[in-house]
């Protein structure tokens, strides 16, 4: 164990302090979240200063830092602190350029990576289908060659963003003779393309910035040959890297949840108390903390097993299980303590911090269910983590 | 940065647990649980020449000198086991205050304590929680009163004895005026007692022990968490490997998702634990400003998990695993009765919340 704590790090975080003490993104940041200038010009200060794209080249648009733990433990903390975005959440940066970085072309990385970082292309991903939920190797919306294109069939759905997204990243079935996982292939496909459909889905959290949802209907839509991630066929391979990346980085930020719910018990009251006050709910956020803590620290455990390319095993595995759980259990905890309050919703008045703890506890909620529910969570960390019997498939 | 274990912690988890897999397997440890203290001295003599008496003693004082992350290692693989020993009262919560104490009779016993020969118990309860009319107190030169769930200290040489918040007293167990009386739990591989003191002259008293006193408690803590967690651990590997050999409508039971998933959900809640127990030993010894509200946290939590973890390892065995024979409830046993020493979750918790300013000071 070495947690680093010398003279460049409290330097590090003083650096950090001192800019988070003058700047602040100039309105939300997130996709569907107010206009695009701001979330580009946030996103390219954050590269500039090296606190968003550390670890990506610059040739890629990157800021090229070698990669640190304990920096970023102390951006995270932080900015935490602060209550600021460092970075974007959506599934351009978390999942597509992990993806690129393993698998793209120099081309490909060249052109993609550093539009998406700074937030000038918006992605979406087109996985699930209504016959291809947690059997997602079953999807069958196809791409024939036809001369320098692929021609797409087919329809996708819980696709989040799809409505403001500039790109998808694709699955389609391209070797329609092969065993279901080897006939797919992973296409980038620009959604302005003629034959693309976006229908929103409306969700149970309502229509709430980032959790637009939506079904995308892919008719005759010609895909550049040069598009393809990758050899043709090897598509599920290459979803998983991103499957893998999704797994490890959902809702990472529990102690930054934790720390808002936090605020909220001090400042929220009932008869004139505030809920801190309250012995009962003073425990439930204390069991909170440590659960919080626990995924911290694990997190920091896992960054340093990608560090030495080391396999966590089953401890990497559990991460997404765990993690969405919690988000979900510390939402309750704030719906909890507003007591009357805690149902407003949709704008109502004296509705708190514009109805987020309850949107926050619906999108976690999808969160447990999306990118592999629970469930499955739990096959993958019993069968590959455990060694027990694998299901018949 | 490097949140990982070192190549020399690794290694000292191997020869640990190697060790009492070879010698304290579960069946020595049936033997025992019938004895009037537990702690085996024969088993302690053989422990301190692999340098596990005196992992927390200084180098001056003949121990190693390493720091609780290294004992948790220990502890974890002793709970792993279900080894009784002395480890939490000698071992760790002993020479922690010893050590932050200093002066003549503090550095002899931390040199006796390091070679196996000098066992120490504590009974500190009176601290954190007074029951039954529980305290000790000096009467003149002697000491008056009793002290429950005494830690290690049956078959103990000396006891430290928390006066009050600032106060600790050195008493040696033969000394006339002490009375000891082994109160049993549901565990049988550890040893509590009551003691009663009848005008009993300490060895030593130290004033101005608060901070000793703490330091002592919040490193007991994170020990205790350790031993838990690794009954918690040897509680899942047992259900896995169970689960891979019991067949049931023609399969092995693992191969049901219910089955599948409750040993999922085990190693779930296990292993970002172990990361917030390395955490919380490390930071006792590297960030002591931290240390008290981890060491309550991870006490805490791995009491709620465990209690979880010991009870879906035993659904996995089915009717074998709530018989005598099968051995398992030795670890369901000392998950138990963990959750009532040191402090319960609950209070753990309020203290937790005060040290950061979320709760009134008690």
């Amino acid at each position: 164990m070495d947690l680093g704590i010398d003279a460049r790090y409290d330097a590090f975080r003083d650096e950090v302090r001192r800019f988070l003490a003058e700047h602040r993104p100039a309105g939300p940041i997130g996709p569907g979240e107010g206009d695009a200038s701001a979330r580009v010009a946030w996103l390219s200060l954050l590269i500039e200063h090296g606190y968003w794209a550390r670890t990506i080249p610059e040739a890629y648009g990157g800021y090229g830092a070698e990669p640190d733990l304990l920096e970023t433990v102390i951006m995270d903390e932080e900015f935490n602190t602060a209550g600021v975005p460092r970075g974007l959440s959506a599934q351009g940066p978390s999942m597509l350029v992990p993806t690129l970085l393993a698998h793209g072309t120099e081309a490909q990385k060249r052109h993609w990576i550093g539009p998406t970082m700074r937030g000038e292309i918006l992605w979406c991903q087109g996985y699930s289908e209504p016959g291809a939920g947690s059997d997602l190797a079953s999807l069958q919306t196809s791409a024939v060659e036809d001369g320098d294109d692929f021609v797409v069939n087919g329809q996708k759905i819980w696709t989040s963003t799809a409505d403001q997204a500039q790109m998808c990243f694709l699955l389609v079935r391209t070797e329609p003779g092969a065993k279901k996982h080897a006939g797919i292939s992973y296409l980038l496909v620009p959604m302005d393309t003629p034959g693309i459909e976006v229908r929103p889905l409306r969700t149970m959290s309502g229509d709430i910035g980032e959790n637009s949802f939506n079904q995308v209907f892919f008719s005759d839509v010609r895909v550049p040959r040069s598009n393809l991630v990758g050899q043709r066929g090897e598509g599920w391979k290459i979803a998983n890297t991103t499957l893998e990346h999704e797994r490890s980085s959902l809702n990472a930020n529990a102690e930054g949840t934790w720390l808002r719910l936090a605020r909220l018990m001090k400042s929220e009251t009932v008869n004139g108390v505030p809920l801190l006050a309250s012995p009962v709910h003073r425990d439930r956020l204390m069991r909170l903390q440590a659960r919080a803590l626990s995924m911290k620290h694990h997190a920091m455990r896992m960054l340093t097993c990608s560090l030495k390319g080391e396999s966590p095993g089953v401890a990497g595995l559990i991460v997404k299980l765990q993690n969405c759980q919690l988000n979900f259990d510390m939402a309750a905890l704030a719906l909890d303590v507003m007591g009357e309050l805690g149902a407003l919703y949709d704008h109502a008045k004296y509705e708190r911090e514009r109805g987020f703890w309850q949107a926050h506890s619906m999108f976690s909620l999808g969160l447990i269910i999306g990118g592999g529910t629970a469930q499955i969570q739990k096959n993958i960390i019993a069968e590959r983590g455990l060694g027990l019997p694998r299901e018949p498939r | 940065m490097d949140f990982a274990l070192s190549e020399d912690q690794l290694l000292l988890e191997q020869t640990v647990r190697g060790f009492l897999a070879d010698r304290v397997p579960i069946e020595r440890v049936r033997e025992l649980r019938d004895a009037a203290c537990p702690n085996d001295r024969t088993l302690w003599s053989e422990l301190a020449e692999l340098g596990v008496c005196g992992i927390r003693v200084p180098e001056a004082q003949d121990g190693s000198g390493l720091g609780l992350l290294d004992a948790a290692i220990v502890a974890q693989a002793l709970g792993r086991a279900a080894t009784p020993s002395p480890f939490l009262a000698s071992a760790v919560m002993a020479p922690t205050a010893l050590a932050a104490l200093g002066g003549a009779d503090a550095e002899r016993w931390l040199v006796g304590i390091a070679s196996g020969e000098l066992v120490v118990g504590v009974a500190a309860t009176e601290l954190f929680s007074v029951r039954e009319g529980a305290g000790v107190r000096r009467d003149g030169g002697a000491l008056r009163g009793k002290a429950l769930m005494a830690l290690d200290a049956c078959g103990a040489d000396l006891v430290l004895v928390a006066l009050d918040a600032g106060t600790l007293a050195a008493v040696r167990t033969d000394a006339d005026g002490v009375a000891i009386e082994r109160l049993r739990t549901v565990d049988a591989t550890r040893c509590t007692a009551e003691l009663v003191f009848d005008g009993a002259s300490p060895e030593a008293v130290f004033e101005g022990a608060g901070a000793a006193c703490s330091r002592m408690l919040d490193a007991g803590r994170v020990a205790l968490a350790a031993d838990a967690l690794g009954c918690c651990e040897s509680m899942i590997e047992q259900a896995v490997a169970y689960a891979k050999q019991r067949k049931q409508f023609d399969r092995v039971i693992g191969s049901f998702q219910a089955v599948k998933h409750m040993c999922a959900e085990m190693v779930a809640e296990f292993e970002p634990a172990r990361s917030l127990l390395w955490y919380a030993a490390h930071a006792f010894d590297a960030l002591p400003e931290e240390a008290p509200r981890l060491a309550c946290h991870v006490l805490s939590h791995v009491s709620e998990i465990g209690r979880e973890i010991a009870s879906v390892s035993t659904q996995v065995h089915g009717g074998i695993g709530w018989t005598d024979e099968q051995n398992l409830h030795f670890w369901f046993k000392r998950i138990a009765n963990a959750r009532h020493l040191l402090g319960g979750p609950e209070s753990l918790r309020e203290r937790a919340a005060t040290l950061q300013g979320l709760a009134p000071a008690a």
